[in-house]
């Protein structure tokens, strides 16, 4: 097994790009991202593409083809791999790039991440993100996605007193940080009375509380370490790749409070890299809806148990708190085009960890974590990278 | 003999008033007082035939400890299947866990059809092809908006286990009087009935269930002061109270089945209804006279004496409990909940 | 959905059936292949039990924006509701007002109306759950 290096990055905006196919997605993240590394396409041997609905969102499957080909790549006939784990696709796409370059196999991989999901009708949209929950025991009888998560919240506030002002500023801080990342899809600030007057969703979450529906694409290029040097001289450093799995209707976890496939990936991934949770100077983590930030952050070992609302209430979690969480704007603000979340957040832990981050640049940042989870927790994908 | 061994009622808790109807059309409270309606049962967005005759076969399973696998008949009568073609009998069989060994079918015999499934249970059960049968009476039938059926065209159902063990009140006897005469109708493809206006009346509803209640009275020997309680057909809150007088009964013997007024006329499910209310409180050895009425047109009358064994079951849930169950409605709800409106997303 | 794929569930969407381990007793709903906890173990011990539908309330929301089969009908309550038997499971509340609906309650199921594959497709019916009163 060898260490693996992140040495480049690409990202589209995120937003409703109806100019961009899914081809053009790809190829701007993936040229970007070749282009910062400063590799030719001849020196790619693999590519991971995650990806959750290309079927039902644009009616096409078998993209990992049709991007290699949009990339040129398919001159050379490199081996291509759509990774789905549904929002998670991302995040697990990064993860076998990882092992395909740490176990030897490959030496300059892409990895990259892309969802059009625009050009389907908002109601179509919603039907096919469902399909990352139960659609038998779940979907059949009336759930939708953001009403899932809005039972985790109703269950949060019941056991843990978590209330929607707690709720409303962690969209407040993220809308704020995806003020300063010219990528986001949103770059307005919101007040607090305005995501707590917002039209209902399902309660109690309300349409501030919810991720929106975006398209976009994000591309990283791994290779091994020990080579990284001949590339850039801002590698970064894969120190943790883990990943995680849970049931995958809501009904059957054992506590809807915390995510186990999140706590079970953390480990794994404090153990590789050997560190603990105060060490972790920011985190990119998955809040599709608000209320998962705070489970999140509860569950990555931030805080303890139930003082995720609190957390977010006194601050901690500010790009200048002691605990800076999703200082890109995170889904809610930048945007969660599905497939391509879990490359982002990647995106922006290298992008903080090179000290290319602008405005919302966190001081001094050498270590960082992206979360990425699957449906309502049934796949989570943990990373953590370091400054070399 | 054979008889009743179990019944289960159920009637949808959503109520739209008459006047609120009237109001809408521009008439007045004179309306709801002729009719003898005043309040009429609505059935909610998810209900249908289906689940109403399921919620009453279960209420009658709940109430005795027949196996449902030896049940040998569902029949479900109604003028409002859910399907034109898919019976409606084989969803409430799978739903109480009866079959595959038994047989099924649909009636539609307007408002008759649920004790035309009553008399093949007997005849079945009687000959001893099957133990058990079970006949439902159930509606979600409308009235086209602003007619005069819209007042009273309501939803609700009840089912009952026909055997021949453990009866909990014998039908003596049953006697039928059809002709073929065109008082109400719907054709295929329609989405509400029509009728002949007052031709519903004389030559129609009194003439059948004059000639069958007669008849019946005759081939028994019995008369009127015979029986402790009476139930006819109750399209609204006048006819039945007419022809029992005509026949010779009291307000007193009809007054317990007399559901329309609360209710309004839940069709296939309306002498049905109205004998499960008398079974819910009627006592051992009372008689009940009960003869129902089907455009079309045709009468079942029914002879039952109560048995001992009517103490043994429990009651609940009782028709008088899904009438006190209820959430009154406005005209709009009524219309979204109904589907009148060509909603685009359907 | 296809007929054969809804017709498969019916035990389940009409009867609540669910299984049973009959090495360890731990009840499942809808039935799994295999015990979660004796697993190979339990290959072809596992026998069909009927629930009974009555459970409470462990989480629920009021849906504002409804799927596509559902859209005409918000708001309404979704839940996931913990069987007495263990299995949780989810359902709408019916019968009562949006406010009416605490974790803990008491619910029991009814037979009704899921939705229906188009205006000339089959029906879909289904479980769903009431107060207790």
């Amino acid at each position: 097994m060898r260490d693996v290096a992140v040495i480049g990055v690409g990202i589209t905006k995120f937003g409703e790009l109806w100019d961009k196919s899914l081809r053009d997605l790809t190829v701007e993240a993936g040229l970007k991202a070749i282009q910062d590394a400063g590799i030719s396409s001849d020196d790619i041997d693999a590519l991971y593409g995650g990806n959750m609905s290309s079927g039902l969102f644009v009616n096409q499957e078998h993209i990992a083809a049709m991007i290699a080909e949009a990339t040129g790549l398919t001159e050379k006939h490199i081996p291509a791999t759509r990774v789905e784990d549904a929002c998670a696709s991302g995040g697990v796409a990064l993860r076998h790039g990882y092992m395909s370059v740490a176990s030897g196999i490959h030496d300059i991989v892409v990895v990259g991440g892309v969802e059009k999901m625009t050009d389907v009708s908002p109601s179509l949209a919603t039907d096919a993100l469902a399909t990352a929950g139960d659609q038998e025991w779940e979907a059949f009888f009336g759930m939708t996605f953001p009403g899932l998560y809005a039972m985790i919240a109703r269950r949060h506030m019941h056991e843990y007193g978590t209330t929607k002002e707690q709720l409303a500023k962690v969209a407040v801080k993220n809308h704020h940080n995806g003020s300063m990342n010219p990528n986001a899809h949103f770059q307005n600030e919101i007040s607090i009375e305005e995501a707590l007057s917002a039209t209902m969703i399902a309660e109690p979450l309300g349409l501030f509380d919810c991720s929106p529906i975006s398209d976009g694409a994000a591309t990283l290029i791994l290779c091994p370490l020990e080579r990284a040097k001949e590339f850039t001289d801002k590698p970064v450093k894969i120190v943790a790749s883990a990943q995680a799995s849970d049931t995958i209707a809501l009904h059957s976890r054992n506590d809807i409070c915390r995510m186990d496939a999140t706590i079970a990936a953390a480990n794994l991934a404090y153990k590789q890299a050997n560190l603990r949770p105060k060490d972790i100077d920011l985190a990119e983590v998955h809040d599709c809806f608000t209320i998962t930030e705070i489970v999140a952050i509860e569950d990555l070992g931030f805080v303890k148990k139930g003082d995720g609302g609190k957390a977010a209430e006194e601050g901690l979690t500010q790009i200048d708190g002691k605990m800076p969480v999703n200082p890109s704007g995170g889904l809610k603000a930048k945007g969660h085009p599905v497939g391509a979340t879990g490359v982002a957040q990647a995106v922006e832990v290298v992008t903080q960890l090179r000290g290319e981050a602008g405005k919302r640049q966190v001081k001094d940042a050498e270590i960082g974590m992206t979360h990425n989870v699957g449906g309502s927790g049934a796949t989570c994908a943990v990373h953590i990278f370091e400054v070399v | 003999m054979v008889g009743i061994v179990s019944y289960g009622a159920y009637v949808p808790r959503y109520r739209i008033e008459a006047n609120e109807i009237a109001r809408v059309w521009g008439k007045d409270e004179s309306i709801g007082k002729g009719l003898g309606v005043f309040t009429k049962s609505v059935p909610g967005p998810d209900e249908d035939v289906a689940t109403i005759s399921v919620e009453a076969a279960r209420n009658a399973m709940k109430k005795c400890s027949v196996n449902p696998s030896e049940i040998g008949a569902v029949y479900v009568g109604s003028e409002s299947h859910p399907y034109a073609v898919k019976p409606t009998a084989t969803i409430v069989a799978e739903a109480i866990g009866a079959g595959p060994h038994l047989t099924a079918a649909d009636y539609e015999f307007a408002c008759k059809a649920g004790t035309a499934a009553i008399q093949t249970c007997m005849g079945l059960v009687d000959s001893n092809m099957i133990k058990y049968g079970l006949a439902i009476g159930s509606d979600t039938s409308q009235g086209a908006p602003g007619d005069a059926l819209e007042y009273s065209a309501a939803a609700g159902g009840a089912a009952f286990l026909i055997g021949k063990e453990n009866v909990i009140a014998e039908i003596n006897k049953t006697y039928s009087f059809t002709t073929d005469t065109p008082d109400f109708w719907r054709r295929e493809g329609e989405k509400y009935p029509s009728h002949g206006g007052r031709f519903t009346g004389e030559p129609a509803y009194f003439k059948h269930i004059m000639n069958c209640a007669k008849g019946l009275l005759e081939r028994i020997g019995t008369k009127p002061s015979d029986y402790k309680y009476a139930v006819f057909h109750q399209p609204n809150g006048k006819f039945p109270v007419k022809v029992g007088k005509m026949l010779g009964f009291t307000n007193d013997q009809i007054k317990t089945g007399l559901l329309t007024p609360r209710i309004g006329n839940t069709y296939s499910g309306s002498t049905p209804l109205g004998l499960a209310a008398i079974l819910d409180v009627a006592s051992p050895n009372d008689r009940i006279f009960a003869v129902s009425y089907g455009s079309g047109a045709g009468s079942d009358g029914f002879d039952i004496t109560v048995t001992e064994k009517i103490m043994e079951i429990n009651g609940n849930p009782t028709v008088e409990s899904f009438i006190a169950d209820s959430k009154i409605i406005d005209y709009a709800t009524y219309v979204r909940y109904r589907k009148k409106l060509h909603l685009g997303g359907e | 959905m296809a007929v054969s794929r809804f017709w498969r569930e019916i035990p389940q969407r009409y009867n609540l059936e669910g299984n049973q381990c009959t090495i360890c007793g731990r009840k499942y709903f809808p039935p799994k292949h295999i015990c979660d906890s004796c697993r190979r173990e339990s290959i072809g011990k596992m026998k069909k039990v009927k629930l009974s539908g009555k459970g409470r309330i462990y989480s629920y929301t009021v849906i504002h924006t409804g799927s596509s089969m559902f859209n005409l009908q918000t708001p309404y309550i979704m839940a996931i509701v913990e069987l007495n038997e263990g299995p949780r499971i989810t359902g709408q509340i019916v019968d009562c007002e949006t406010n009416d609906v605490k974790i803990g309650m008491p619910v029991e199921s009814v037979f009704r109306k899921i939705g229906e594959d188009g205006k000339n497709g089959t029906i879909y019916y289904g479980y769903k759950f009431r107060l207790v009163k």
